[in-house]
C-alpha cells in the first residue's frame, strides 16, 4: 500500500440550500465509503483566503491566489495500491458533478 | 415545529436542514442588519452553510447541526458588523450594540435566541406578504426568505422562467429594502395583514398539493413548509386568530392523506381509491386539534369551512361511508361566502356521491362562471366520471380525452389516460 494525496481543485458553487445540504450528504457517503475500506487516513477543508509568500524577497500578498476553478479546497490523504487505484478511489468524489477537479499525487518515499 | 417535516421525510431530523435553517438564520440577521441590508444578511447566510458544507463533508454532520450553523453565522455576524460599523448603517433599534465590541456579541447573541427567532420569523412573514407587493411577489419572497428555497426550485414550481422569478425575487427585495425596519407584529397589524399572510400560505400549500413540479418529494416539502410557517402563526399570541388555526387544520387535515395520494409507482390515485391506511394519522390528529382550537369566538372564515369539508374526508372510514350530506351543506355555505367555479365543481361532485351521476351532471353544467374552469382538466375529467357512472361510455371517453388534452404535468396525463382505458373496460378501477 502506497500513500496519496487528493487536492481538491474549484467546484461550481451550488445555487439553494437544499443543493448544498444534498453536495454535503454525497461527500459524507463518499468518505464514509472510504473510511470503511481504510482508505481514509485524514483530511481537512481549508479557507479560501490566507497568505502568499514568494521569491527571494520573501514578498507577501494576501490570497485569494487562483482563479476560484483552481482554488485548493480541501486536502485528503488517502492509501492506495498505486496510482491507478488511487484514482480510481477519487471517481467517487462529489466534486465532478460541479465540475470541480481532484489532483492525485502519489507521496514520495525513501526507498528502504 | 420540524415534526411535521418529520413526518413527511420519513422521521430524518436532517431533512431539509440547511434549507429551513436558511430561513431562520436570515429572519434574525434581517432583524439585526435592517431590511435595507437584506443582501448582506443573505451573504452571511450563504457563508454560514458553505462553511458547513466544507467542514461536514470532511467531519461528518455535528451532533445539533442547527446549533452549529447557528453559531457559525453569529462570529460571521459579528466580524461584519465590526467591519460595516462605519461604512453602513444598521438598524436603529440595534445602532447602540455596534457601538463596542463589548456589546456586539451579546446584541448577536439576542436576536437568534430561540423565542427571538420566533417573532423574527413572524415579522418576516408579515414584511413578505405586504399587502402593497402583488400576491406572487408575496408567495417567492416567503419561500426564498423563509424558507430557504433557491430561485430555481421556486422557478420551477411555478412553471416560470428562471430569469423571470429572479426578477420578481429583485422586485420584492427592493421594496423590502425601502423599509428602514421591518414592523413590529402588533394587533394592529394582525388586524390589517393577517388575511394576506393567510393567503400567501395557502398559495404555498396549495401549490404543494396540487402544484406543477414533477417530483413528488418537492411538493411534498412545499406543503410541509406551508405547515410549518403556519404553525408559527398559530404558536404566537398576537396572530393564533381562530382563522389561523382554521387554516392551519386546514392544512393539516389535507396533508394527512398525502401519503394516500400517490401509487408504489408514482401514480395519482383518485380519492375514492386511496388506500386510508397509508393517511398519516399524527397529522390528521393535529389537524382535529387545530380545528378544535379555531371554533371559539363567532368568526367563521372559509378556512373554517374549508377545514370542515377536509375534517369529513379525512376522519371517514371509507368512501361510502364519508358524509357527503354534511359535505354538500359545507359546500353550500363556502360558495355563499367565496363564489369560486371550482368550489362549484367539488360540490358537484359531492352531490353526485349522495344523488347519483345525472344529477351531478346536471349541477356540472350549471356552475356559474364555468367558462373559467375552460383550461382546468378536471372539469372534463368530473363530467367524464359522471358520464361513465352513468353508463355512457363514448361520451366518458371524449371528456377524459378533453382532460388529457389540459393535463399541466406527466402525471395528470398518465391519470387521465388510465381514465381513458377504464372507458374501455368494465368501468372499475385498477
Amino acid at each position: 500500500m502506497s500513500e496519496f494525496v487528493f487536492l481538491f481543485r474549484g467546484g461550481e458553487k451550488l445555487p439553494s440550500p437544499a443543493d448544498m445540504q444534498a453536495n454535503m450528504q454525497k461527500w459524507g457517503a463518499w468518505m464514509n465509503d472510504l473510511k470503511a475500506k481504510g482508505h481514509f487516513k485524514g483530511g481537512e477543508p481549508l479557507e479560501d483566503g490566507g497568505k502568499l509568500v514568494s521569491g527571494r524577497k520573501k514578498a507577501v500578498t494576501d490570497g485569494p491566489f487562483a482563479e476560484a476553478k483552481d482554488l485548493i479546497g480541501g486536502f485528503m490523504l488517502v492509501t492506495a495500491r498505486d496510482l491507478a487505484h488511487a484514482t480510481e478511489l477519487s471517481m467517487g468524489c462529489p466534486i465532478y458533478e460541479r465540475d470541480g477537479a481532484v489532483e492525485v499525487r502519489p507521496v514520495m518515499t525513501m526507498p528502504r | 415545529m420540524s415534526d411535521a417535516h418529520a413526518t413527511h421525510e420519513g422521521g430524518d431530523e436532517l431533512a431539509s436542514l440547511f434549507r429551513r435553517e436558511s430561513g431562520r438564520m436570515t429572519s434574525a440577521l434581517v432583524r439585526l442588519f435592517g431590511p435595507h441590508n437584506l443582501p448582506l444578511a443573505e451573504d452571511v447566510v450563504n457563508d454560514a452553510l458553505c462553511r458547513a458544507l466544507e467542514v461536514w463533508k470532511f467531519s461528518g454532520v455535528p451532533e445539533n447541526p442547527a446549533a452549529w450553523l447557528m453559531a457559525a453565522a453569529k462570529n460571521r455576524a459579528i466580524d461584519v458588523l465590526r467591519r460595516e460599523r462605519k461604512a453602513r448603517t444598521i438598524a436603529p433599534d440595534v445602532e447602540y450594540a455596534i457601538a463596542s465590541d463589548a456589546a456586539l456579541k451579546p446584541a448577536v447573541d439576542e436576536v437568534f435566541r430561540e423565542e427571538a427567532l420566533r417573532d423574527e420569523q413572524l415579522r418576516m412573514m408579515f414584511a413578505c406578504c405586504h399587502a402593497r407587493l402583488p400576491e406572487e411577489v408575496q408567495v417567492a419572497l416567503v419561500l426564498n426568505l423563509l424558507s430557504g428555497f433557491g430561485v430555481g426550485e421556486i422557478a420551477a414550481a411555478f412553471l416560470v422562467s428562471h430569469a423571470a422569478m429572479e426578477k420578481r425575487l429583485q422586485r420584492g427585495k427592493l421594496a423590502l429594502a425601502e423599509s428602514r425596519g421591518l414592523l413590529e407584529v402588533t394587533p394592529r397589524v394582525v388586524a390589517e395583514n393577517l388575511e394576506t399572510v393567510h393567503s400567501a400560505i395557502y398559495l404555498v400549500f396549495n401549490e404543494g398539493y396540487h402544484g406543477n413540479h414533477p417530483a413528488e418529494t418537492v411538493r411534498a416539502e412545499l406543503c410541509a413548509e406551508a405547515i410549518r410557517l403556519g404553525t408559527l402563526l398559530a404558536e404566537s399570541e398576537t396572530t393564533a386568530t381562530p382563522a389561523t388555526q382554521a387554516l392551519l387544520a386546514l392544512m393539516l387535515l389535507v396533508a394527512a392523506r398525502l401519503p394516500g395520494r400517490v401509487d408504489a409507482n408514482g401514480e395519482l390515485v383518485p380519492l375514492d381509491a386511496q388506500d386510508r391506511s397509508r393517511w398519516n394519522a399524527e397529522l390528521a390528529r393535529r389537524g382535529r386539534e387545530a380545528l378544535e382550537a379555531s371554533a371559539r369566538g363567532d368568526e367563521l372564515t372559509a378556512w373554517h369551512v374549508e377545514a370542515a369539508i377536509a375534517f369529513e374526508h379525512t376522519t371517514a372510514a371509507s368512501h361510502a361511508a364519508t358524509p357527503w350530506g354534511r359535505i354538500v351543506s359545507h359546500y353550500d355555505t363556502l360558495l355563499k361566502m367565496r363564489p369560486s367555479p371550482v368550489v362549484a365543481l367539488s360540490r358537484a361532485i359531492a352531490v353526485g356521491e349522495l344523488e347519483g351521476p345525472a344529477r351531478a351532471l346536471r349541477e356540472l353544467e350549471a356552475i356559474a362562471g364555468r367558462e373559467r374552469l375552460d383550461h382546468y382538466p378536471f372539469y372534463p375529467a368530473a363530467i367524464g366520471e359522471q358520464l361513465l357512472r352513468a353508463g355512457r361510455r363514448d361520451e366518458a371517453r371524449a371528456s377524459f380525452g378533453a382532460a388529457l388534452g389540459m393535463a399541466r404535468s406527466p402525471s395528470e396525463k398518465r391519470f387521465f389516460e388510465r381514465m381513458i382505458t377504464r372507458c374501455d373496460g368494465d368501468g372499475t378501477r385498477k
